[in-house]
């Protein structure tokens, strides 16, 4: 059987996120166990709220350069919500904090990005855009149409430097976000797959179909 | 303008799914998991649990229904009702639950919002207000619509955004159970004065009802109860309503 490790480092609901896996039929295992994490045949880190409360987890529990030890094996990652906030290289949360550096950018509070009259944060079903023509093959998103609509709860947006790293966007009043990313076998989506119903689950499907 | 949400609220008295009017003389109408099972199914984007009686006995009795409800629901869940404390809200979020509704203790002890937002994040947080008309105003009330408390709901909702409140429920105790359409008035107030989302409940008993509470006020979602209960109209029907009448929803 498949299994994949949800890293368990003390932050959110990472309970629904095992659920949704084991719904799918995979062996999730919730740890922060070095070992566990290497031998996975993929890695999901989830998580909600504050960026630097989320790094300062990883950090005490040693997880940043086993993170970056998992990656470098190539085998699957997916950061979701604040884990792929914190994929990208700093917030502007409350003063500077550093993020996993995994994708070039960083993190910024909405409002700061668009002049929006809209309410924050930002919990709503709303609709996945692909960036560019077939961007989305091949990826988590293959089997997504476009203009689906996902669960998101958020106040900060992850911004890439590169464009060929943004794998979605979504629109909020007259602002344009970024709602997924992907660099070779790292992938991150703003909004939660785990409960964003069938569609989302399908998500995570195409995810477990990059294990080898 | 972003989509509505649609969120089924489901009180539950021991082991059963109740209904009542103004939040009293509660009937049995259903079991819960099966409920939550059905309407997640028929397109729901969210669904609230409230333990009707846990503020009189404190106590919140839903954590083993959130716990299976999580295996098979994959949209947000909500808990609320006789949470009191961090460890409560740690307990409820271990269940499974992504969001904590908080009313009573919040009124107590205003400081458990700060608290839970700055360890959960305020997305977590949902400040639960149960307002009842009082001449030209609304008075927030505690345990489960039973008692007063002196405090003007309109200034205790600003007061839970500042405190850290990611979300605010809305529940007329007036118009709850009624069918009889929501306490728009309030809604238009609360929802104009916040900027953080507002749920309104208490009163939907048609899909107009929600098109016109959508339409009239900065409403973020609708949470519905007896109208699906009684299955007087599904959640398709009222997405439908609500899509034909020019609002944006999931479908």
């Amino acid at each position: 059987m498949k299994k994949i490790v949800v890293i368990d480092y003390g932050i959110g609901n990472v309970k629904s996120m095992v659920n949704a896996l084991e719904s799918l039929g995979v062996e999730a295992v919730l740890t922060a166990n070095e070992q566990e994490i290497m031998t996975a045949n993929a890695v999901i880190l989830p998580g909600v709220g504050a960026f630097k409360h989320g790094m300062d987890n990883l950090n005490q529990r040693n997880l940043v350069p086993v993170i970056h030890d998992y990656v470098g094996t190539g085998k699957p990652f997916l950061g979701v919500c604040l884990g792929m906030q914190m994929l990208m290289e700093e917030s502007e949360e409350f003063g500077s904090s550093k993020g996993l550096g995994l994708i070039e950018g960083s993190v910024k509070i909405i409002p700061l990005l668009a002049d929006t009259t809209e309410k924050l944060p930002h919990v709503s079903w709303n609709e996945l855009i692909e960036p560019t023509k077939d961007r989305w093959e091949n990826t988590i998103l293959n089997n997504t149409k476009v203009g689906t609509d996902m669960y998101f709860v958020h106040s900060f947006a992850a911004i890439p430097i590169h464009p060929s790293d943004v794998l979605a966007n979504c629109s909020y009043g007259n602002l344009s976000f970024c709602a997924a990313v992907h660099k070779k076998n790292i992938y991150g989506t703003q909004f939660h797959p785990e409960k964003s119903g069938i569609f989302g689950l399908r998500i995570l499907e195409e995810f477990i179909k990059l294990i080898n | 303008m972003s989509k509505k949400r649609l969120i089924a609220r489901i009180d539950v008295k021991n082991e059963f799914v109740i209904k009542g009017i103004h939040l009293e003389g509660l009937r049995k109408v259903g079991d819960p998991f099966e409920l939550a099972r059905r309407y997640y199914h028929d397109g729901i984007d969210e669904i609230i649990f409230m333990d009707a009686v846990a503020s009189l006995y404190g106590r919140n009795n839903l954590f083993h229904i959130i716990e299976q409800a999580c295996k098979e629901v994959f949209v947000p869940i909500t808990i609320g009702g006789g949470i009191r404390s961090i460890n409560d809200i740690e307990m409820a979020l271990k269940s499974g639950a992504d969001k904590i509704s908080l009313n009573t203790q919040a009124i107590k002890t205003p400081n458990i919002i700060t608290e839970a937002s700055r360890i959960y994040g305020s997305q977590c947080i949902v400040g639960s207000i149960e307002a009842k008309r009082k001449g030209n105003s609304w008075e927030a009330y505690v345990d489960n619509g039973r008692e007063e408390t002196g405090i003007d709901a309109i200034e205790w909702a600003c007061k839970l955004e500042q405190l850290g409140a990611g979300e605010l429920m809305v529940t007329s105790i007036d118009q709850e159970g009624t069918k009889r359409g929501f306490e728009i008035p309030l809604i238009e107030k609360i929802a104009a004065k916040v900027s953080i989302p507002v749920i309104a409940s208490g009163g939907a008993g048609n899909p107009s009802h929600v098109a016109n509470l959508c339409k009239q006020t900065k409403v973020s979602a609708v949470a519905i109860a007896a109208i699906l209960h009684y299955n007087s109209f599904t959640v398709g029907d009222i997405k439908k309503a609500m899509d034909a009448d020019g609002i944006k929803v999931r479908i």
